[in-house]
Parts: structure tokens; C-alpha cells; sequence
């Protein structure tokens, strides 16, 4: 080029014909492209706003210490939600109990021990996608006639001589069925936590002589016990809102008394609300009640993946200053 | 250092011959040896006919540009390339006249016999002192804590890290400085007894007065371990070696001692290797 661009002291570039050709020029699909991605994020930001808005605003006078720790009264028109939220919690200790070492095996098996292009591992793939894709109602008709109808009376008939024990809905159950539910959870977070893993570690452990079980007991599965972790928690959060799976395996309307051993059947919050919402006798009594719940439950699921996300977050800090 | 160091015509540096030159040499027994080894990586063929034969108790380099199977070599021969999924080995490779990939052997206990230091220092994120005690309690070496004490303080006087590390046992491997923690892993395969050492690259990631360190202790270790390392450097293996094997493409061009490759190679293509006309 002949006449290249000259600097002059104040900075600028002086007066050339390049300047004409690099003008600034409106791009205007960029322009709207630009306005409709972020009119895309306030769409989302407006939609979560507006629901724990409103749910806090109508929940927050009904809210107290009684509420959480009292049983429902008068038809549900009344008292509190303690028994709900009991059940809930037993529900998913259970479930997290049943579905963790189940997903931590799948998962190393899958990243540790199988070749890619081995038949089992194509067919767990496609199992774990497909069981992530499969519709909750699903899993509570399935969790109906497989763990109740099929696990539960051929126990009775084996053990208690056809007496009715496993053979009804129940807290194991309704367990179970969550962790068949939330099992692709746990299997992709610690899959991802492997593979976090730098393989340098593992060729460390093996040329001093480690076999392969010996370096994933000591070098690998101590490299991810957050990340299962967050796994856990993260199925948690899944499961604690779930209505559907437990519907026809264990939940119940109202129950007097808390749940004490597995084959009791227990009150959870998800399916509480969906019974304070189309069972209750007085509606417009129900309702704080039925906003108050909502927002337990919001509650207890937004603190399960704060903590996860912060597991994760200091997890992934300490991968980076290995590095 | 300096003093009686022969100066090839090549400028590359020697250490002054060591006792292992000229027809002693002959006398000193093969450690490890390859007869005709191909490798195979899927379909692709990354070693074309190795064969060679490594001294006891001396060092042997192997050299060669990027991608030249010297890594490859050195990994199948505590067949940590058995790792790999598709690879395959043909020929044959002794280590003390034991086929290492016959049948009868187990590969953990090959690992045990023929330590591996890597290119990038991979202590475990453990304390100094387990990741010294890794190996020896998982092969059931020590039976008591004192024992233990033994072996780990032992391996990191060895590895000439003890001094640096004596006060600070149970933190953290990974807050050593880089040239420590490759000693650090240079201490951990000591502890498992190894009797040949293979080395990939230990000294690249690290600045020169670490890796002096490291060639000093390399040095060292030579008077009572069978020692292979793969280098890109060539002051590096000529500063150290007894022994330089030059690879290329796959092939091995060329193997004699140090003193000879580097003042007078008999093959063109590792002159030019060499003097830097091409890798």
C-alpha cells in the first residue's frame, strides 16, 4: 500500500484514504440478533423473578417457627407442614443412600474400566440417556409395578406368608423409585469428576506398581469424593421436588402419625402441595397455607444447589492451582 | 567438571570417558535388551525393528526429534503402554533375561522392578510423606510405622530432597517448587526398589539450576540403578549418558557410547541431528 497511515502526536491517525475504508459501518442483523439474544436472557431472568416474587410475597405471612414444625389441622386449613417436610427428608436420605454408590459404580466403570467400543458400554450409554429422558409418571407407574407389585409381594409371599407388609406403597419404595429417577445425575456428575482427574495420576499410581483397583481406591476415587458429592446433592435437589414417581409408591394424603420404619407410608412436600391445591375443602383457607409450602420447598431445593454449586466451584479452584 | 572434558567437533560437550569405554565395555552385562521390536499403535506402526541392548548401572540416552518412538520405546519397557487401549507389541524385550511380555508376566510386578520418572512432575495431591510411603504400602513393603519412617526418609536422601523437606513431611506435595517435586517423584520411585529407572524427559519443564540438580542426581543414582532417559536436549545426554541410542521415524539410526555419537557418529542422519540441522 502507497500511503500507509501516520500516527500524529495526539494519536489519532491522520487523514488518509485508508480511513475512509475502514468506516464505521451499521450492521443491523447484528444489531437485532444482539437485542434478541439479551431480550432472550430477560425473558428468563423476568420468569424466575416473577415466581419467587410472588410466591414469597403471598408465602411470607404464613411463614413461622409453628408452621414449619407443626402437623396440618382442620383439613389442612390449619397447622403446619412439619410432617411434609419430615417425610421429604427421610425420602431423600434413602433415596441418596440407594442411588450414590449405584451412579459411583456405573460411573467408574464406564470412565475407569470399559473401552469405548465395547458392547456394554454402548448399552449403558443409551441406558443412562435414555433413563435421563424418561417421563416422571413413568417412573412412578414403573416404581408401582416393579418395586411394589413385583419386589414387595413376592417378599410377602416368601417371608410373611402372603400377609400384606412390602406389597403397598411405602417409604422404600417411593425411595427406590427416586433413585432409578435420579441415577443419570449421579452417573454424569462423577463421570465429569473423572474425568477431571488428570491421567498423569493414575501412570503415577501404576508404574509404581498400584494394580488398577489399588489406584482408583487410593489415587482416584480420594481425587473425587466432592464431586460425587455435588453429584449427591445435585440428585437431591432433583428428587425432593419430584411428585409423580412417588404418587402411586408410597406418598400419602395425610397421615397421622410420622413414618418409622420402611414399609410406612409418609407425607412430602411436592405431593403436599399438589393436595393442598386440588384436595383442600376450603380454598380460600388452604391458600397461604398452599404459598407458604411452595416456598419450603423452593427453599430447601435453592439451598441444596447453592451448596452443591459452591462445592463444585472450590473443587474446580483446586484442580486449577494444580495445574 | 570441565577439567580433561574432550571437545568434539561437533561443540557439544562430553563428560570425560567414563570406565565403561573401549573394550571393558564388553565385560559390563546387559540389563535390558530388545531383539527386533515393532509397536503399534492401532494400525499405525510407531517402532520399526529395535534392537538394542542397555548396560547395568550406566545410563543410557535415547534422542531423536518429535515423535520418533523414543517415549513409545521407553514405555513399553515396564509396559506402561499396555495402558494404552489398541497398542501392540512384537518382538522381544529382556530385562535380566526375563521375557517381560511373556505369559507368566505380571506387569504390576515388572512396575515395581522398573521405576518411571514422567515429563510433567505428577506428585498426588498427598503429603510429601505419602506420596513417598504411596508405593511401598501398597505393595506391603513396610509392615511397621517405624519401618515406614525408614524407607520414606531413606528414598528422599536418596533423591537428594531430604534436606528440603525434612521439616514440612506432611504438607503438601504440590506447594514444592517444580525441580522438587520431580525429585519429590524421583524419591517415590526409589522407595518401591526399583533396579532400572526409566526416565521421560524429567529435566524439560524445569528452569536450568533445577535441572542441574536433577542431572546431578541422575549422576548419582547411576552407581546403583540402570538408568534410560529419553532427552531433547542434547547437552543434556551428552552431560549425562553413557550410552546415546538416536531414534528416527520410528527406527533406531544409531546406538553407541556417548563420547563416540557425539565426536564421531558413523551415520550421516544423526550428525545432522546432532548439529542441529534438522529436529
Amino acid at each position: 500500500m502507497s500511503t500507509s497511515p501516520v500516527i500524529t502526536p495526539g494519536g489519532g491517525i491522520s487523514s488518509s484514504p485508508v480511513e475512509s475504508q475502514m468506516k464505521h459501518r451499521l450492521d443491523v442483523p447484528g444489531k437485532i440478533f444482539y437485542f434478541l439474544t439479551g431480550s432472550a436472557c430477560l425473558i428468563i431472568v423476568a420468569m424466575v423473578a416473577f415466581i419467587i416474587g410472588n410466591i414469597f410475597i403471598n408465602g411470607k405471612d404464613h411463614l413461622s417457627w409453628r408452621f414449619i414444625t407443626a402437623a396440618p389441622e382442620e383439613g389442612m386449613t390449619a397447622g403446619g407442614i412439619f410432617p411434609a417436610i419430615y417425610g421429604t427428608v427421610l425420602l431423600v436420605v434413602l433415596m441418596t443412600i440407594a442411588v450414590v454408590p449405584v451412579g459411583v459404580m456405573v460411573a467408574i466403570y464406564l470412565h475407569e474400566y470399559s473401552s469405548h467400543t465395547s458392547l456394554l458400554y454402548k448399552a449403558t450409554r443409551l441406558a443412562v440417556s435414555n433413563l435421563a429422558g424418561v417421563p416422571s409418571i413413568v417412573f412412578g407407574l414403573f416404581g408401582l409395578g416393579f418395586f411394589v407389585k413385583g419386589f414387595g409381594s413376592n417378599i410377602d409371599r416368601l417371608f410373611y406368608g402372603g400377609q400384606l407388609v412390602f406389597g403397598q406403597p411405602a417409604l422404600i419404595w417411593a425411595a427406590l423409585t427416586l433413585a432409578v429417577l435420579t441415577l443419570p445425575v449421579v452417573i454424569l456428575t462423577t463421570e465429569d469428576t473423572l474425568r477431571a482427574i488428570p491421567n498423569e495420576l493414575r501412570e503415577a499410581s501404576m508404574a509404581l506398581g498400584a494394580t488398577k483397583f489399588q489406584t482408583i481406591m487410593h489415587t482416584v476415587l480420594p481425587q473425587a469424593v466432592t464431586g460425587i458429592l455435588t453429584g449427591g446433592i445435585l440428585a437431591v435437589s432433583r428428587g425432593a421436588g419430584e411428585v409423580a414417581p412417588i404418587l402411586f409408591t408410597g406418598a400419602a394424603y395425610f397421615l397421622p402419625e410420622l413414618p418409622h420404619k420402611l414399609t410406612s407410608q409418609f407425607m412430602e412436600l411436592g405431593y403436599h402441595i399438589f393436595v393442598l391445591s386440588t384436595q383442600s375443602p376450603d380454598v380460600e383457607a388452604t391458600k397461604p397455607i398452599l404459598y407458604s409450602t411452595v416456598f419450603v420447598l423452593l427453599a430447601l431445593t435453592f439451598l441444596l444447589n447453592l451448596v452443591a454449586i459452591i462445592i463444585r466451584s472450590q473443587m474446580r479452584a483446586r484442580l486449577r492451582r494444580r495445574a | 567438571m570441565n577439567t580433561g572434558a574432550t571437545y568434539s567437533k561437533l561443540a557439544i560437550q562430553v563428560r570425560p570417558g567414563t570406565k565403561t569405554e573401549g573394550k571393558k565395555a564388553m565385560e559390563v552385562p546387559s540389563k535390558v535388551v530388545a531383539e527386533n521390536v515393532d509397536f503399534y499403535y492401532g494400525q499405525t506402526r510407531a517402532l520399526r525393528g529395535i534392537s538394542l541392548a542397555v548396560k547395568e548401572k550406566h545410563i543410557t540416552a535415547l534422542i531423536g526429534p518429535s515423535g520418533c518412538g523414543k517415549s513409545t520405546f521407553l514405555r513399553s519397557l515396564n509396559r506402561m503402554n499396555d495402558l494404552v487401549p489398541g497398542t501392540r507389541v512384537e518382538g522381544k524385550i529382556y530385562i535380566d533375561g526375563q521375557d517381560i511380555y511373556a505369559k507368566s508376566v505380571d506387569p504390576i510386578l515388572l512396575r515395581r522392578k522398573v521405576g518411571m520418572i514422567f515429563q510433567k512432575s505428577n506428585p498426588f495431591p498427598k503429603s510429601v510423606y505419602e506420596n513417598v510411603a504411596y508405593g511401598v504400602k501398597i505393595n506391603g513393603y513396610a509392615k511397621k510405622k517405624a519401618e515406614l519412617d525408614e524407607i520414606v526418609e531413606k528414598s528422599l536422601r536418596d533423591a537428594a530432597i531430604w534436606d528440603e523437606v525434612r521439616d514440612r513431611l506432611d504438607s503438601s506435595a504440590l506447594g514444592l517448587s517444580g525441580g522438587q517435586q520431580q525429585r519429590l517423584c524421583i524419591a517415590r520411585s526409589l522407595a518401591v526398589k526399583p533396579d532400572t529407572l526409566l526416565m521421560d524427559e524429567p529435566a524439560s519443564a524445569l528452569d536450568p539450576i533445577s535441572t542441574a540438580k536433577i542431572e546431578e542426581l541422575i549422576l548419582e543414582l547411576k552407581k546403583r540403578y540402570t538408568i534410560i532417559i529419553v532427552t531433547h536436549n542434547m547437552q543434556q545426554a551428552a552431560r549425562v549418558s553413557d550410552y546415546t541410542a538416536f531414534f528416527f521415524m520410528g527406527e533406531l539410526i544409531e546406538m553407541d557410547a556417548t563420547s563416540k555419537m557425539f565426536t564421531n557418529p558413523s551415520r550421516k542422519e544423526t550428525e545432522d541431528y546432532i548439529t542441529g540441522r534438522f529436529g
